[in-house]
This record gives C-alpha cells, sequence and structure tokens, in this order.
C-alpha cells in the first residue's frame, strides 16, 4: 500500500524524520518494503526570475537573464514559448538533476544532468524547467501540464529550493499490511498505527454534513443475500455537479497512482484509499425501479461492468441490481450502465461490507481483480462502512458538488460497531511474553491503540474498538503490547520448566539417510525434483492406456498441464535431470532421488493417498552399463542390509534385453534397465542411459538384516574354477540359484568368463566361475570340497542341463 | 689342490666382472654353490675320496672357499640389486603434475544438507523427526491451524487442490496438527517436508522446502523463542550471530514474529547480502494460538507452545551464495558437485 507522508500528517503530528518513521513502522509490525522522496531525482532546482529576455534571431529561442538569488545569476537559453521577462520559473543550475525528455517535451526518457551549454553561440548555464522535467503533473500543481515552462507564483524569492514548493519534498512509503489487519489498509488506519507508537494524538478527519429535508420518495433497499452482504447503506445525493477536483483531492490521488476522473468518483477513491471502504456512486437516473437489491446473480445472467467488459454470471456470484437489472458487480466493479457522466445530476452513494471469500472467489472467477476487491476479499469492517459514508457525504459539502438528502437506508445484519468489552489479565500477558512490562507501560500503549484501558488490580478491562475484529484473546493484547514495547526487551531464556525429550531421528530416517550416503560414495549425486510431471511424461514413457502409472492424481488448478499430475514414478524427472545435463555439455554422470509416488485408493480423493517412498536411479555416459547400475543396486541392498534377486523383465520405455525386476524375499521391488533407443533419441541424448526405480516404502516392509559381526571362519576355506556348458537362455542367476542351494559351504561364486564360439556345441554357451568353500566349525575333510562339486553338477545337470566343460 | 682352489677363486673373480643382473649373479651362483652341480658342492662330494691325513686340511680349504664364495656373490648380489632398483625406479619416473585419477563420490543435496544441518542441531535440543504429508486435508492446512474457509490468510497462500477437500501442502504446519493429535506434552518435534505454492518465478518455486518445530509444555514463552533461536543461528552461521524478532502475522501463532538474523556475511555492517540493513530475515515464528492446541486437544490453559517455520531453499541459498531457486530443481552436475557434504 502506498502511503505519502503529506497525507499521514494530516491525521498526526510526525515529530521524526521520514527514515525513522520507516523505523518505527517496522517495530511495530508494518514493514515499508520500499520508500522514496517523491522528488528523488531532482536537485539543485531553485526559483529563478528571468530578468531579461531576448529572442536570439532566426530561432524559436530566446536568451535570458536569470535571477537565482543568492545561488547567482545566470545566461540561460530557452525554447518555451512562455518565457517572458519578469516571470519566475523553477530553474535547474548547473550540475542539476532533473528528466530528460523526448523531443515532444512530455515522454520522460531519463534522469540527466545539467552542463554548461552554448546554443547557437549563446552560453547557457543552466535550464529554465517544466513539470515534467521535474516529474510534477497537472495534478499535483497546477500549470505543471503546460507544454512549457512551469509559472511558479509571483511572491516567491528567486534561489528558494522548489522541491518544497512544488510537494517534491513528500515521502512515499510502501507499507506492506499483514492479514490480520485489515483496518490498517487505508492512509486513516495506518496513522491510527503512527499515532501509537509516536505517542502522538489521532486528528480524525471530519465526518459532519448537513441532510437537508428533499427525499427520494419510495426508494428501497433490499438484501436478499444477508450472509453475503451483512451491511448495505446507501445515501441519495442531489444537485450535482461534475466538476474537476479541487487540487490537494487531485495531488493526493496522484501521490498514489491513482488517476482523477470528476469531483463524484474521485471522492469515492478518495473514501476507500483513506478510510479503506470501497465505496461506489449510482447515477441515479439509471436506477431503474427506484430501488436497489442485493441479491446473488442469477444463472447465465450478465453483467458489463464499467471498463466495458462483459461477464456472464452465476449465483456464487453477488450483484447489485435496480428493480430491473444488475447495476454492479458487487465489491468489484460498477456497472457500465449507472456510471457517472458528465451529465449526472443526482447520485446514490453505497458503502457496504460484503463476504469477504464471496468476493475473493468472484473475482478469481473471472480473472477480475481490482483495489476494491483486493481491499473485501483482506476484509471490510463495519466500522469503515459507516463512517466512510459520513465521510463521503461531508466532501460532498466541502468540495460542493451536491446536496445531501435525507434518505438513508441502512440494511444491518445486526453487528454493533460499538467498542467490545475485553477483559485480559496482566499476568497471563507478561506470560505469554516471558518478561514483565511495568503496568504503567501496558495502560499506555493500550491506551494509545484506543483501547481505552481501565485498570482493576491485575485485571484489565479493555473497550476494543470495532475496527480491531483480530483482537480476541489475551495472546492478542500480549502481541500489541510488546510490538509497542519493543522486541528488544525479549530476553534469552531456555524454557526453564519443561521436561527433558529425546531427540534425533527415527530407524526409517537414519536409513535414509545412510542409503543417499551409501550412494554418494558410489559416486552419484543427489537430486530433488517437483512432486508433479506432465501427462506429456507419461507418453514419453510409452506406457499403455490401462499402465498403473496413469492412473495419477489430478491437480484442480495447476499452474500449467507440465505441473498437473502428481508422479506416479520418478523415471520422467529422471529423464528430464539427464537430458538438461546432456545439453549442458555434462556427458555422464549419475544421479539419484528419493521422492514419493503417489498412489490414491480412489479418486477423486476422499481419503489420503499412499505415499510411498522410491529411490530413482539415473546413469549415463560412455563408461556406464547395465552391470555398473547393478552395483548401485547392489550397493543399495547392501545398505538397506536385504538381498536383492533380478529376473529379466520387460519395461515400455527400457531395452528389452537389457531390463530386468528386483525382486526382494519373492516380492517384486523395483527394476532397472537401459534406457530404450527411441526415448533416448526424443531427448536427443549422446551417451547411453540407465535408469532404476525401487520401491523403499515395499522394502521397508520386507524383513531385513542389521549390522552384525560374524567370527572369521578359523579353517582355512577352497576355491574351485568351474567351467559349465549350457544352453544359451540359461541365466547366470539360475546357475548361482543352483549352486547355492547345492552347497551350504559356497560363501562366493563369481563369473569370470563366458564363452560362445567354436569349440563349444553352436547353441550352447560356457561359463566359468569360481566357488569359494568357506568351511564352518569343523575344518574339510581332504575330499569335502570334491564332494561338494560332484553334487553341484549333478544338480546342475538334473536341473538346467548342464554339463562341466571338458 | 690348493691350485685347484685357487683356479675355481680365479674364475669366480673373472666371472663376475661380466656380471651385469641380480638374475645373472643367481644363475652363476649356481654354478659354484649348488650342491648337486656346483663346482664348490661337487668338491664337497670328493671328500670321500681324499686320503683321511689329508681331509681335515682338504675340509678346511673348501669351506674357506666356500665360505668366501658366498660372501662374493651376497656382495656382488646386493650390488646389482641396487643398480637393478635404481634403474626400476628411473624408468617409472613420472610427471607429478599430471591430473589425479578421478575418485568420484557424489554429494546429498543442498537442501537435504542444510535440512541435516538443522536436524542436528534440534536433535541435541530433543527435539525428535516427524515427516509431513505432502498431500493434506484442508483441516488439517487450515482450519486445524486457525484458518478457516473465509480467512483472509489464505489468499497468503496459492493452494494447489486435488478435490475439494485434498490439497498439497502449502506448509509443513499441518504435521504440528497430526503430531499433537497423537502426542501429548512434552512435544519437541521437527518436521521437515516438502510444501507447494502456486507461485513459479525466480525466487518462487511451485514446490519448496520447509521445517517447522513445535515445542508444547508447560510455560513456554516468546524469551524461550528468542532463546532457543539464538542457539541455532549460532550453530547454523556461526558464533555472535544475533536474532532480531519483529512483529508478524500468522493464523496459527500469536503473537507471531519474523526472525532476523544478524548478517554473517557483513556481521551487520550493512553489505549487498542484507541489503545495506545488517540484517537477513531467516524464518517465522511465534507463540502457538491458543485455538490450534485447543482443536488437537490440548488444555491451552495448562499448556502452551512455540513454533517456527524455516524455508530450506531460502537458508540453502544463503548460505551457499546461490541467486536462483531454480538451480535447485534442475540436477544439473555441475551445480551439485560444487557443493560438498559436510
Amino acid at each position: 500500500m502506498l502511503v505519502p507522508l503529506s497525507w499521514l500528517k494530516e491525521y498526526v503530528d510526525i515529530n521524526v524524520t521520514p527514515q525513522e518513521l520507516e523505523k518505527k513502522l517496522f517495530s511495530c509490525g508494518f514493514e515499508v518494503e520500499e520508500s522514496w522522496e517523491v522528488g528523488k531525482d531532482i536537485s539543485n532546482v531553485v526559483v529563478g526570475l528571468v530578468e531579461e529576455c531576448e529572442p536570439i534571431p532566426d530561432t524559436h529561442l530566446h536568451v535570458c537573464k536569470v535571477n537565482a538569488g543568492e545561488k547567482g545569476s545566470f545566461q540561460i537559453c530557452c525554447g518555451a514559448d512562455n518565457v517572458k521577462a519578469g516571470g519566475k520559473y523553477p530553474v535547474a543550475l548547473v550540475g542539476a538533476s532533473v528528466y530528460a525528455t523526448a523531443k515532444d517535451h512530455k515522454t520522460v526518457e531519463g534522469v540527466m544532468t545539467i552542463k554548461k551549454g552554448k546554443l547557437r553561440g549563446y552560453e547557457s548555464e543552466g535550464m529554465l524547467c517544466s513539470g515534467v522535467e521535474l516529474g510534477v503533473s497537472e495534478d499535483m500543481y497546477p500549470g505543471a501540464g503546460y507544454n512549457g515552462l512551469l509559472v511558479l507564483p509571483e511572491e516567491l524569492s528567486p534561489g528558494l529550493d522548489v522541491k518544497p514548493i512544488l510537494g517534491l519534498d513528500d515521502w512515499i512509503y510502501d507499507v506492506s499490511i499483514t492479514a490480520n489487519r485489515p483496518d490498517c489498509q487505508s492512509i486513516l488506519g495506518l496513522a491510527r498505527e503512527v499515532a501509537a507508537v509516536l505517542d502522538q494524538p489521532l486528528k480524525e478527519p471530519s465526518y459532519d454534513y448537513h441532510e437537508t429535508d428533499v427525499k427520494k420518495e419510495g426508494f428501497t433497499v433490499t438484501v436478499e443475500a444477508p450472509d453475503l452482504c451483512p451491511r448495505y447503506i446507501g445515501h441519495y445525493v442531489y444537485d450535482v455537479k461534475i466538476a474537476q477536483s479541487p487540487l490537494w483531492m487531485k495531488r493526493r490521488l496522484a501521490l498514489v497512482g491513482q488517476a482523477s476522473i470528476s469531483n463524484i468518483v474521485d471522492i469515492t477513491n478518495y473514501v476507500m484509499l483513506e478510510m479503506g471502504q470501497p465505496m461506489h456512486a449510482f447515477d441515479s437516473e439509471y436506477v431503474e425501479g427506484n430501488a436497489i437489491c442485493v441479491r446473488r446473480a442469477g444463472d447465465g445472467e450478465k453483467i458489463i461492468t464499467l471498463d466495458e467488459q462483459e461477464y456472464e454470471l452465476n449465483s456464487n456470484n453477488l450483484v447489485i441490481c435496480d428493480g430491473v437489472k444488475p447495476v454492479a458487480l458487487a465489491g468489484v466493479m460498477g456497472g457500465l450502465n449507472s456510471e457517472i457522466r458528465e451529465s449526472t445530476q443526482a447520485v446514490l452513494f453505497e458503502s457496504a461490507k460484503f463476504a469477504r471469500d464471496n468476493i475473493r472467489k468472484t473475482s478469481r472467477a473471472l480473472g477480475k481483480r481490482t483495489d476494491a476487491s483486493a481491499k473485501y476479499e483482506k476484509g471490510v469492517d463495519e466500522y469503515a462502512t459507516v463512517h466512510a459514508m459520513k465521510r463521503a457525504l461531508h466532501l460532498i459539502e466541502e468540495l460542493g458538488c451536491g446536496k445531501v438528502s435525507s434518505t438513508h437506508v441502512d440494511v444491518n445484519t445486526g453487528n454493533s460497531i460499538e467498542p467490545r468489552i475485553m477483559k485480559v489479565s496482566m499476568e497471563k500477558v507478561n506470560n505469554v511474553l516471558g518478561i514483565k512490562v511495568p503496568e504503567k507501560e501496558i495502560i499506555r500503549i493500550l491506551g494509545n491503540l484506543n483501547f481505552a484501558p481501565e485498570n482493576k488490580g491485575d485485571e484489565l478491562i479493555l473497550h476494543v474498538p470495532a475496527y480491531r475484529e483480530d483482537m480476541d484473546s489475551y495472546p492478542d493484547v500480549a502481541e500489541e503490547v510488546i510490538r509497542m514495547y519493543g522486541y528488544e526487551h525479549v530476553t534469552p531464556t531456555f524454557m526453564p520448566d519443561a521436561l527433558v525429550t529425546m531427540g534425533g531421528m527415527n530407524v526409517k530416517q537414519k536409513k535414509e539417510l545412510k542409503l543417499k550416503k551409501d550412494l554418494c560414495g558410489t559416486g552419484a549425486y543427489e537430486c530433488i525434483h517437483y512432486s508433479f510431471f506432465s501427462p506429456a511424461d507419461l507418453d514419453l514413457l510409452r506406457l499403455s492406456e490401462d499402465a498403473p502409472e496413469r492412473n495419477c492424481i489430478r491437480i484442480l488448478n495447476p499452474i500449467n498441464e507440465d505441473l498437473s499430475l502428481m508422479r506416479t514414478t520418478l523415471a520422467p524427472s529422471m529423464l528430464g535431470a539427464i537430458s538438461r545435463n546432456q545439453k549442458k555439455g555434462n556427458l555422464s554422470g549419475r544421479l539419484y532421488e528419493i521422492g514419493k509416488k503417489f498412489i490414491a485408493k480412489e479418486l477423486p480423493l476422499n481419503d489420503y493417498p499412499d505415499e510411498r517412498e522410491v529411490l530413482c536411479i539415473g546413469i549415463f555416459g560412455e563408461n556406464e552399463s547395465f552391470f555398473t547400475l547393478k552395483g548401485m543396486a547392489e550397493k543399495t541392498a547392501e545398505s538397506l542390509y536385504v538381498k536383492f534377486e533380478y529376473e529379466p523383465a520387460t519395461k515400455p520405455y527400457l531395452h528389452p534385453f537389457q531390463t530386468a525386476r528386483i525382486l526382494c524375499e519373492g516380492i517384486e521391488v523395483g527394476y532397472l534397465g537401459k534406457l530404450a533407443y527411441p526415448i533416448a533419441e526424443k531427448l536427443d541424448l549422446r551417451t547411453d542411459a540407465y535408469l532404476l526405480e525401487i520401491d523403499l516404502k515395499t522394502l521397508s516392509e520386507l524383513p531385513s538384516g542389521k549390522a552384525s559381526f560374524e567370527p572369521l571362519p578359523k579353517y582355512p576355506g577352497e576355491s574351485r574354477d568351474l567351467a559349465l556348458v549350457m544352453k544359451r537362455n540359461v541365466t547366470c542367476g539360475q546357475v548361482e540359484k543352483c549352486i547355492q542351494s547345492s552347497c551350504t559351504y559356497v560363501k562366493g561364486i563369481k563369473l569370470f568368463d563366458v564363452y560362445e564360439g567354436g569349440q563349444i556345441p553352436a547353441d550352447k554357451k560356457s561359463m566359468a566361475f569360481t566357488l569359494d568353500f568357506v568351511p564352518g566349525q569343523e575344518p574339510f575333510e581332504a575330499d569335502s570340497v570334491d564332494h561338494f562339486v560332484k553334487k553341484i553338477l549333478k544338480n546342475l545337470k538334473n536341473q538346467l542341463d548342464i554339463d562341466l566343460r571338458s | 689342490m690348493n691350485e685347484r682352489f685357487q683356479s675355481i677363486r680365479q674364475e669366480i673373480m673373472d666371472g663376475i666382472e661380466e656380471i651385469s643382473s641380480s638374475k645373472a649373479v643367481y644363475e652363476f651362483k649356481k654354478q659354484f654353490l649348488d650342491s648337486k652341480i656346483g663346482k664348490i658342492g661337487l668338491l664337497m662330494k670328493e671328500m670321500k675320496n681324499i686320503a683321511p691325513e689329508e681331509r681335515a686340511s682338504f675340509g678346511k680349504g673348501v669351506n674357506e672357499l666356500k665360505e668366501w664364495a658366498q660372501v662374493k656373490f651376497a656382495e656382488l648380489d646386493e650390488k646389482m640389486k641396487a643398480k637393478e632398483l635404481e634403474l626400476r625406479y628411473e624408468t617409472e619416473r613420472i610427471d607429478v603434475t599430471m591430473p589425479a585419477v578421478e575418485n568420484k563420490t557424489g554429494n546429498l543435496h543442498p537442501i537435504t544438507q542444510m535440512r541435516n544441518e538443522i536436524i542436528d542441531v534440534f536433535a541435541g535440543m530433543g527435539f525428535e523427526v516427524f515427516e509431513n504429508k505432502e498431500i493434506e486435508n484442508d483441516y488439517y492446512n487450515f482450519t486445524a491451524l486457525n484458518t478457516p474457509k473465509d480467512h483472509p490468510a489464505r489468499d497468503m497462500q496459492d493452494t494447489f487442490y486435488l478435490s475439494p477437500d485434498f490439497l498439497l501442502a502449502t506448509q509443513t504446519s499441518a504435521a504440528q496438527i497430526h503430531t499433537m493429535e497423537e502426542k501429548k506434552p512434552p512435544i519437541k518435534i521437527l518436521c521437515p517436508g516438502k510444501v507447494f505454492r502456486s507461485d513459479d518465478d525466480a525466487t518462487h518455486s511451485p514446490m519448496f522446502h520447509q521445517m517447522e518445530g513445535l515445542v508444547v509444555d508447560k510455560k513456554i514463552t516468546l524469551c524461550d523463542l528468542k532463546g532457543m533461536l539464538d542457539v541455532f543461528v549460532q550453530k547454523i552461521y556461526g558464533e555472535g550471530t544475533t536474532t532480531r524478532l519483529r512483529p508478524s502475522y500468522f493464523p496459527f501463532t500469536e503473537p507471531s514474529v519474523e526472525v532476523d538474523v544478524s548478517c554473517f556475511e557483513c556481521g551487520g555492517k550493512g553489505c549487498k547480502l542484507c541489503k545495506g540493513t545488517g540484517w537477513i530475515e531467516i524464518l517465522g515464528a511465534g507463540i502457538v494460538n491458543r485455538k490450534v492446541l485447543s482443536n488437537c486437544g490440548i488444555d491451552p490453559d495448562e499448556y502452551s507452545g512455540l513454533a517456527f517455520g524455516i524455508g530450506l531453499e531460502r537458508a540453502t541459498m544463503l548460505k551457499y551464495g546461490i541467486n536462483n531457486i531454480k538451480l535447485l530443481f534442475e540436477s544439473d552436475i555441475k551445480v551439485l558437485e560444487q557443493i560438498d557434504n559436510n
């Protein structure tokens, strides 16, 4: 919210510098996001009296002798058509800073510094300025809009700084207002806080006005939706004379960036800025049926708003209607049909309170945000509703732009705007804070905040103003006290009365961290990707229409389609990461993510879905292979104290013959494999990529071992190499499994050679293994291992038709 | 006899001159000292053919010769080995300035590192860790946290909805409620997690991480909050770091504060990082709203609590000087490899 210092001063005497005021606001809960002097770009510009003014032959220029008081007297060339001897104008001295304008002398193109110059052979030591060159518009100073010199009043002495004269020494604060303080969304509201923090009285604006005897006979207001409109005040104003607003009002509007339109419209805007209450004025002539009705719109009902946009409404939208049709979209914008025109002779003023949730929904649904809707969304209090109408009527009289009738209609659901009584214990207030704020201070602070505290021992009786809807209980009072008393009084303590608790991570969290660190040990970097992805990602994976991964939870209001589905697999995000890396020239690398996939029990959601932790690994580069990734899978198993088994499998996005499902205790827990080439091509990958996913939640539900110590074998073991010949479709895993189940003394099976070729039958292959036999409590007999090998070979023959290579 | 000894001796002396490797030493030595084929070994075998009266002096002579030869060969062997070692070293000369063989270790994600660091500090103070749900119920995310349907605070957070009742968690505070429903005071918990808001630009990401902290016990005050956070910032940002509290607003705490730390870059003098203010905003906190305690079945007249919420992205970016939040989610190895596990 933009707040001009000069406007604040209307309501409170400010006895500190603009910078100190900013600090005070900050300390009591109003962060000033930015602040600046109105004339921050203007310096060294003073009042200049043109004593001599001679035309330069054959040009539109004049050469002037300018008296700048104690700054000296200068020869200045000037091209403006309104320069004349005896006139007083702003003069930018050499070294001054002013705005540079384009050829049209209207468009500001930047800031410039005035230098000595020469024009047509005439020395020029400075520049006589227009309003635009000083950043002053017609609304801020009369005559400043003229495309020529800004004419200053006769009575000013040459040499005076023009900034205070033109209001360029004013300050603007951009204050952020927290959601609990809608009452501060106005200059007056903030002025209340400033008064409290500066220990100064608040000077309320004038609310008085005089009603004439004139009535708008038969005029009625009905509120058919009191839940959405708890208060509606209407007042009829006649003998309206549409004209320009006075300069002081235009100037204030201009300072906060609000264009001046006409006196009536400006009053509504001014009151909204001043009081925080949106106002509306209807041209009474266009209000048919001598009535106002506040109701929900009918389905399909239409309205054209002031900005000439047409909207189709439904029963969620609140409209203000006359006897026949909608004349305003409640709380958002007025209707075009009843707007204030040059010809307007009578108006109906509206000051109303609407349900904030309803205005927000309408504003969102129609994509229409206005200053009024923004205020309503945050909440307007009825205190302001009542006072804003009074203030508007006062301004009608002050500006002399109409007469206030005695037709005043106030539809009220019964809320009082009298202060609420609230009782609080000072001890409880101090117990929240942990310090003892002196009673005197508490009373002073709460008095400054208009709570009119009455002191009864430890108990305080507070009269909470109606605009402080946020005040509910003693912690609220504690906050009021400490933000004014100062947070620097809060001294550190460490829960002297608290009980001891045991801290730290639980087993699951520790396991996960260990796994992450172990994966880092394999050279992989941890990644974090968004929990949502795109429908296109599912297509990229070439998943079939009925694939379970397509059963995603959908975000109803996603930022865009690419971020619209909750992940059911982490693979697409990982592919995205690999692709981005390759585009940046990182052609090899290892990445992993532990994130969640979301499995709905039913759609649409009406229960918590299953959030399952998944490990996803993606590796790429010339040195990577299925087996380097498998090594990482094994590392994972080792980290989690489980054992994995692998079986050939297929996935629509992986290589048909380099893919395996991962099993643990016979249960499928994941997969790994090489990325299918067409997908790699689509992603412009320059090196092969491999993917793995393991459902960690499933794994965590399976039994796992733990770190334990097994004594080293007492007796030496023996190794045997076996070259085995088998059909080509027999897998290494099958062989290993068969060997393992044949002999419990086998503690290691290591494949060291695979051969296909001339020395063995064409349909066969040879695999050579080293088997490590480790004895138990007793040493092996001389021929024990030979017996084991015999048994193993027998089982291999029987189960897999495997022979020893001769 | 002596001539034979002498000639063997001479033969050895002559042969030595020709020897140029330890392998040749071994071969040459074998010609003399091998018990079966060596010339000196064979002399030993002749012993039985020597006349008994000469045996003693023959034996002595052979032994002397043998000992002499052993010493000679040992010396020679040592010399050759030394020469060979020198040669081997020479041939293995390298340019030590050539690049190292890579020994890659990956890194935890910068946010995980920050999260672990914070957990470590608070675990020491007795905080347990509870992870939040990413998909929350409207009640836990808002209503129980004192943010009813029409509350303006709902505007502060642009929520992603999944159904009328379910949404993506907009804050980790919902985990507070789940914990308080299950656990009675004393409670000290940390709830790290992913949260989501409909914002997407250079400083906002639609998904980001928060860490919520909650204490519920008897007589918890704003001073305790300050004391705890002072310890926290000193552990994370270094000794001498101080905090500043200033008023703020969150529906679930009252009073609510914004917590700034003295700038760890300039020590509070004012610099680019702290935009000249000497302070950096790091977290929001406050005394738990009485209504929130009541909503969880905890008597607010008996217990009070404090809560704080830290944005992990912001903390991480400040710590490492990362200027664009998107870098944290792009998984660029060139970025990730810079932020070493600590």
